[in-house]
């Protein structure tokens, strides 16, 4: 089933893999616990990040290793400084955090001491997303247990080293996931994006500088200190070198979260692995990384998964969860669909983006409901345009822009037959079913 | 009305994580929310902004910014049934009409009684087994009507 070798997953396999026993038998903290023993220089740490090539799971593709490297130097600023874990998991289609959480809580601590090794920090928080109840426990329990035996909290194995790592629990807002507005909502304030600059590594939590990763990013960690940033790099692309969960699901037969060296092609994630599209039908379209990444006609999926190449088609990487649509999906009711969720999610500071949400969701829906006329057509695209690239704070207006211009780019017939029928042409087919008893409902 | 003790104890501790005591608002909300009946009350919003030193509207902006938490007293059960593309392209649509058929309560309402509130939630990040919903804090995936209607009706 797995024609290529794995690490990230290979722990959650084993019973019981969330407990302390279970992970230390496989080798959990043993990095740290080498880190701590021959205490080299924190910047050297940092530096087998930056040379392994990990860029963040969590959206941008950022290098994990460079983002930690702007935390101001310690001998020169000695305020608190603070890393937030972005456990914030709310991208349509993106499941994967959710598993590695759930399942190999202590694989996600031991990246947050070596990150706290790295960059001096006082504390980690880990920002989980209020519906993960379960994954929030599996975290809250191992940080106990880690706690308990000496490897969270002052003088971790003896050594001196002092880290201390909270559980913070959200509550259901995807702009908590945009990293400005994570820390706000930490800060105990609505999630509101900050304008950058500053940007967090000089003024973040609390005023302190702090960095903000992704989940999977901090996962990899302890892999990269344990066999190095060369061997690391024999995973993946050149430029974006490593394995990652590539969630896949929509219509496909077997739906999953896969760990995949960067450089995959699509098809063979979604053949070999999510076993093609079901029921024999043929692809429509599909969604490489998330909802904000635009729908791709299947003339593209060979298109390698990893940031550049994806990049390269005019989409974004983003977290690597494939939505797959089949031949009888309609496109303008998934548009309806996404336009909805952001309308619903956008958090109203940025007129273009609060309005434009608003409208591109009113229009989807007088579109599919068979209401659209072709001035709506023109109407989308340029909205979309007034609300990317740059315009806003944070980027959800461009995650709202960017998908409307690619179905129009991509689909437009599809759009214009609505138009020109009158109505939903696929109205009724299955898994899209008809959205005309939708509510508005408007946060 | 005051916080009942215990909360308050349980406050104390949790404000101790962070250098700020506001900080621990969000968390604090959630843990009055399961406790008080499934919402937050304007008398929890004023007990809340005097435990925080803040005032009610700001403890106000937070609730009301945040989808999880409710202003209104919900049914004893809440299904909250995830609506966005994974799951709409699995059949959630149909997911969600037999949760009100079964529970008989409308979508975003409750059911004669008070047994079920039902409510239609955008991605709960459980893509790859959809279509899903919550059902009191726990994910039921990869979701049929034979399932909804066994979940569901083991509860009436």
């Amino acid at each position: 089933m797995s024609p290529h070798p794995t690490f990230l997953l290979d722990r959650a396999k084993l019973t019981d893999s969330h407990t302390l026993k279970v992970a230390r038998e496989d080798g959990a903290y043993a990095a740290i616990e080498k880190i701590l023993k021959d205490k080299p220089n924190p910047k050297d740490v940092t530096d087998e990040v930056k040379s392994s090539g990990l860029r963040g799971r969590g959206g941008a593709g950022f290098p994990t290793g460079l983002k930690w490297s702007f935390m101001p130097d310690a001998t020169k600023d000695d305020r608190p400084r603070y890393m937030a874990v972005n456990a914030d998991e709310s991208e349509p289609g993106t499941c994967k955090d959710r598993i590695l959480l759930r399942e190999d809580p202590h694989g996600l601590l031991e990246g947050c001491l070596i990150a706290g090794y790295a960059m001096g920090l006082e504390a980690v928080y880990i920002y989980v997303r209020g519906e993960y109840r379960l994954p929030y426990k599996r975290m809250q329990d191992a940080l106990d247990e880690a706690r308990a035996a000496g490897l969270v909290g002052k003088n971790i194995l003896g050594s001196g080293f002092d880290l201390e790592i909270h559980m913070h629990q959200g509550a259901g807002a995807y702009i908590c996931g945009e990293e400005t507005g994570l820390m706000e909502s930490l800060e105990g304030k609505r999630g509101h994006p900050r304008p950058k600059p500053p940007f967090p590594a000089g003024f973040g939590l609390w005023g302190q500088p702090t960095t903000v990763n992704n989940v999977e990013s901090i996962f990899n960690v302890p892999f990269i200190m344990n066999r190095g940033a060369v061997w690391f790099r024999g995973f993946g692309s050149e430029q974006s070198p490593g394995n990652f969960l590539c969630g896949i699901s929509g219509h496909v037969e077997r739906p999953g979260v896969y760990e995949v060296p960067l450089g995959i092609s699509a098809r063979e994630v979604l053949e070999e692995y999510a076993g093609g599209v079901w029921k024999g039908r043929s692809l429509k379209g599909w969604f490489p990384g998330g909802s904000s990444t635009g729908l791709l006609p299947p003339d593209l999926l060979d298109t390698p998964m990893d940031h550049d190449s994806i990049k390269g088609i005019g989409s974004m990487f983003g977290t690597g969860a494939m939505i797959m649509l089949d031949e009888t999906a309609c496109v303008v009711r998934a548009s309806e669909v996404l336009a909805h969720f952001y309308d619903h999610e956008s958090c109203g500071q940025c007129s273009q983006c609060r309005e434009g949400t608003q409208w591109l969701n009113q229009i989807f829906h007088r579109i599919e409901n068979g209401q659209g006329s072709m001035a709506d057509v023109d109407l989308l695209e340029s909205l979309a345009h007034g609300m990317t690239p740059g315009k806003t704070i944070c980027a959800l207006s461009d995650a709202a822009a960017i998908p409307t211009l690619a179905v129009l780019k991509h689909f437009r017939d599809e759009i214009v037959e609505h138009v020109e029928k009158g109505c939903c042409p696929l109205k009724g087919s299955s898994g899209n079913a008809p959205s005309s008893d939708r509510t508005e409902v408007h946060a | 009305m005051a916080l009942p003790e215990a909360l308050v104890a349980e406050l104390d501790q949790l404000v101790l994580k962070y250098p700020e005591r506001r900080a621990a608002l969000i968390p604090a909300i959630h843990r009055c929310q399961e406790e008080l009946g499934g919402w937050i009350s304007p008398d929890t919003m004023e007990s809340l902004a005097d435990y925080f030193g803040i005032e009610p509207v700001d403890v106000w902006g937070v609730v009301s910014f945040y989808p999880m938490f409710r202003t209104s007293e919900p049914g004893e059960h809440v299904v909250s049934v995830c609506h966005n593309l994974s799951c709409d392209l699995r059949g959630a649509q149909e997911i969600l009409q037999r949760v009100c058929e079964v529970t008989g309560a409308d979508v975003g309402g409750t059911s004669a009684g008070g047994k079920f509130t039902v409510e239609r939630v955008e991605c709960q990040g459980a893509c790859a087994n959809a279509p899903m919903f919550d059902l009191d804090g726990v994910y039921h995936e990869d979701l049929d009507d034979a399932k909804v209607a066994k979940i569901l009706g083991d509860l009436k």
